[in-house]
């Protein structure tokens, strides 16, 4: 919603229309509930970034250092040499507009410079200025400009309405990725103490403790603690998991945010449950707690750090290999980025799964094995006793996360488990989902509460295609395989399709899996009724 | 024929108008794409929009069901509720349609025979029109509920848990100290 501030001569003229005008002669407006608050200075001196100090986003002056424009320039200069694709994505987009209408944030808000041709043109014409010939002496014919505050605020407000998903990249004959020149743009304001509160507070906690939330260890146990209370309450099992242990051969890392939140903590349920079923010798840890990694969304150096606990937990522990839960930027850290930061973990061996023998040759380098190929596998070779009836109130879709589709390539693990554990599933449009799957309007660190209605605008093609399977099959249940689906989504669920609920997999496999010695389950993971067998239904009718 | 019969006649042209004056209120190049896009997915907004435009003239026209309309109207007033106007920007579109339908009846020199039924016509736009302000309210609530509700399930099981450590306190206290004091009072 946008501010009152029309008079009530101007309210008469009921038509409202859009002044025309080229893109680089409109100027950028800051909106309320579009952006997320900055970051504390205690959140950004604890990891040692720069330039910290007191702006706001609507303020005229954002405080900046006085070299602030040499500093942008010198660090774009610095990037140019150092990372080639992003040299090569500055200079070679034809501007054939084929990504244009292909970004959630331009479908869902419909302002032109949330074209990712468009995104990427607001830093391109810096580039263009200070580092081609043509851009130094044709200036804005050749399509240059020259930095000022207003292109920095500019560059600022809508490098963080992008959620580095990768979409717009499937389309471009030249794969030009905007994602990784959003990357390179929030670089750019972090080195100028322009960071988000909702992303240097969760970074700051997972320098200082090894997770976003900032949960010390005996929280961590006494967490999952509460969660065995709920599976022995719902199957009589007492489950015994083993924290910090060494020797144990599997590592599990997963997102914290699975350890508090609803629907998350039903997925960490269905970890536990599976583990134990399995016999599996593994152990979860208080210090690699965190499988995802905000430092991503600041920088490539800051990335690095958060992420080198992982191997190094692993090495303390003596285990074999890693096994990581449901996430999704996680994942793609986990996928393209850890083995060159922190590797080689050569004192790993390749994952091979215990139950199965299954080498996973695919996670030859990382050492790290995706839940879901992990489950996959089980169900594969016919490991696990499923009752997939126990999941029959639920009429389920699966929303590829942009990192575990786009950033890893995995389409085909997830729907496997699904239609094992599941007998209903049903497929949203074609051009919805797999490598062309929406967004959930959120990621990449945008999942504060007070820029909700830019979640909304963003999340609105995922919801549209949900509200499509809704209609016609009545689906009821939206699952996924990253944490900040898990939260963000049931909030785009809630404002665009009630009546659809958000799950992890893994809370559908534990639903369905029927364990050694368990009572008889009248109630799924959530604690709600189980759906009643037809069988006892009719038996209920002969009484 | 009467007012109702000449506009489902003209159901397509008055459909295209009103259309025309949402994308108005959209950047120019937005609105090419809301209009030309076709398929729903690829273009959630238009679609959505256009459908539900659509869908509204149909119910206006043939048949009246309340229900409906208020389901027609949420589908374009969630999405406006939330891109970047303010309330009477959002809601303007219902007010177009009587600007449409009247000019429509100029054009064909129609307005003074058909008098009395435009303005029973114009009266349901006004209905629409309150209707609006409802859904549109509605909506913003949401919003305001969305940001409340979050943040209670990102912490739900810590709540939970404060809770029932704070049930069990409470009942310690109530139990020792209560009966302490039943016994005191009784000279125990
Ligand atoms: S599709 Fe690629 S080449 Fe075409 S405009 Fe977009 S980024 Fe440029
Ligand atoms: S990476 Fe995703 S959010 Fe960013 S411009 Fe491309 S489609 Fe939009």
């Amino acid at each position: 919603m946008a501010k009152f501030t029309a008079k009530p001569a101007e309210l008469l003229k009921i038509d409202f229309k859009t002044p025309k005008t080229d893109w680089m002669d409109t100027p950028v407006e800051i909106r309320e509930h579009m952006y997320c608050h900055p970051s504390k200075a205690k959140d950004l001196e604890t990891v040692g970034f720069p330039n910290i100090h007191e702006w706001k986003p609507v303020d005229e002056n954002w405080n900046l250092p006085e070299n602030w424009k040499e500093t942008v320039i010198n660090g774009i200069k610095e990037r140019l040499q150092k990372y080639r694709s992003f040299h090569v994505f500055m200079d070679i987009c034809v501007r054939c507009g084929a990504c244009a209408d292909k970004c959630h944030f331009y479908l869902g808000t419909g302002d032109p410079k949330n074209m990712p041709v468009l995104r990427a043109e607001l830093l391109r014409s810096v580039y263009r200025k200070y580092f081609t010939t043509g851009g130094k002496i044709f200036g804005k014919t050749a399509g240059a400009r020259e930095l000022t505050e207003d292109v920095l605020k500019e560059i600022w407000y809508y490098y963080y309405q992008c959620t580095e998903c990768r979409r717009c990249s499937v389309f471009c004959p030249y794969g030009i990725d905007q994602a990784e020149i959003t990357m390179i743009g929030r670089e750019l304001t972090n080195l100028l103490g322009l960071q988000l509160g909702w992303i240097a507070g969760p970074v700051a906690n997972c320098y200082m403790k090894g997770n976003h939330l900032g949960l010390e260890p005996h929280t961590i146990k006494s967490n999952i603690e509460f969660m065995l209370d709920d599976i022995e309450t719902l199957t009589g099992i007492r489950i015994n998991p083993t924290f910090n242990r060494k020797g144990a051969e599997i590592l599990f890392v997963t997102p914290s945010g699975d350890l508090f939140g609803v629907p998350g903590v039903y997925t960490a349920m269905g970890y536990l449950m599976l583990f134990h079923e399995l016999g599996l010798d593994y152990t979860w840890s208080t210090y690699a707690s965190e499988g995802g990694n905000f430092g991503f969304f600041t920088s490539n150096e800051m990335a690095k750090r958060l992420n080198s606990k992982i191997y190094a937990e692993a090495k303390r522990l003596g285990v074999k290999w890693i096994l990581g839960g449901e996430c999704g930027h996680m994942w793609r850290v986990l996928h393209q980025y850890m083995d060159t930061w922190n590797g080689p973990a050569d004192f790993l061996e390749v994952p091979k799964s215990p139950i199965t023998g299954t080498v996973f040759d695919n996670a030859k380098s990382t050492k790290m094995t995706h839940i879901s190929e992990f489950t996959a596998d089980l169900i594969r070779h016919g490991k696990l006793k499923l009752d997939p009836g126990r999941n029959d109130h639920l009429k389920v879709t699966f929303h590829d996360s942009c990192n575990t589709s786009r950033g890893m390539g995995m389409f085909e693990e997830p729907r496997y488990v699904i239609k094992n554990v599941c007998n209903h599933f049903y497929e949203m449009p074609e051009n919805t989902i797999r490598e062309k799957t929406f967004c959930c309007g959120s990621g990449t660190g945008l999942n504060a509460s007070e820029n909700m209605e830019l979640r909304m605008r963003g999340g609105f093609p995922r919801a549209n295609a949900v509200r499509y399977v809704h209609e016609q099959h009545g689906v009821n249940m939206l699952a996924n395989i990253c944490a900040i689906d898990r939260a963000t989504l049931s909030a785009s669920m809630d404002y665009w399709v009630p009546g659809v609920g958000v799950a992890g997999i893994s809370e559908l496999v534990a639903n369905a899996l029927v364990m050694k010695g368990e009572k008889e389950r009248t109630q799924d993971l959530r604690l709600e009724p189980l759906p009643q067998k037809s069988g006892e239904k009719e038996g209920a009718e002969n009484v | 024929m009467n007012l109702n019969e000449l506009l489902l006649k003209k159901r397509q042209t008055i459909l295209k108008k009103w259309f025309d004056s949402v994308l108005e209120t959209y950047p120019q190049d937005t609105a090419n794409f809301l209009k030309r896009q076709k398929d729903q997915f690829a273009n959630p907004v238009g679609s959505t929009i256009y459908n539900g435009m659509d869908s509204l003239l149909e119910e206006l026209l043939n048949g009246g069901d309340t229900d409906k309309i208020s389901t027609f109207l949420d589908n374009i007033i969630r999405i406006r509720a939330i891109q970047d106007f303010t309330p009477s920007q959002a809601l303007a579109f219902v007010i177009q349609l009587k600007r449409v339908v009247r000019e429509e009846l100029i054009n064909e020199n129609k307005e003074s025979q058909f008098a009395d039924e435009l303005l029973a016509f114009e009266r349901r736009a006004d209905d629409l029109m309150l209707l609006s302000f409802d859904i549109y309210m509605k909506c913003r609530e949401k919003i305001y509920d969305l940001k409340a509700n979050e943040l209670r399930n990102m912490t739900s099981k810590l709540l939970e848990r404060a809770n029932l450590i704070f049930e069990a306190q409470y009942r310690k206290i109530d139990l020792e100290e209560v009966l302490q004091g039943n016994k005191l009072e009784r000279g125990e």
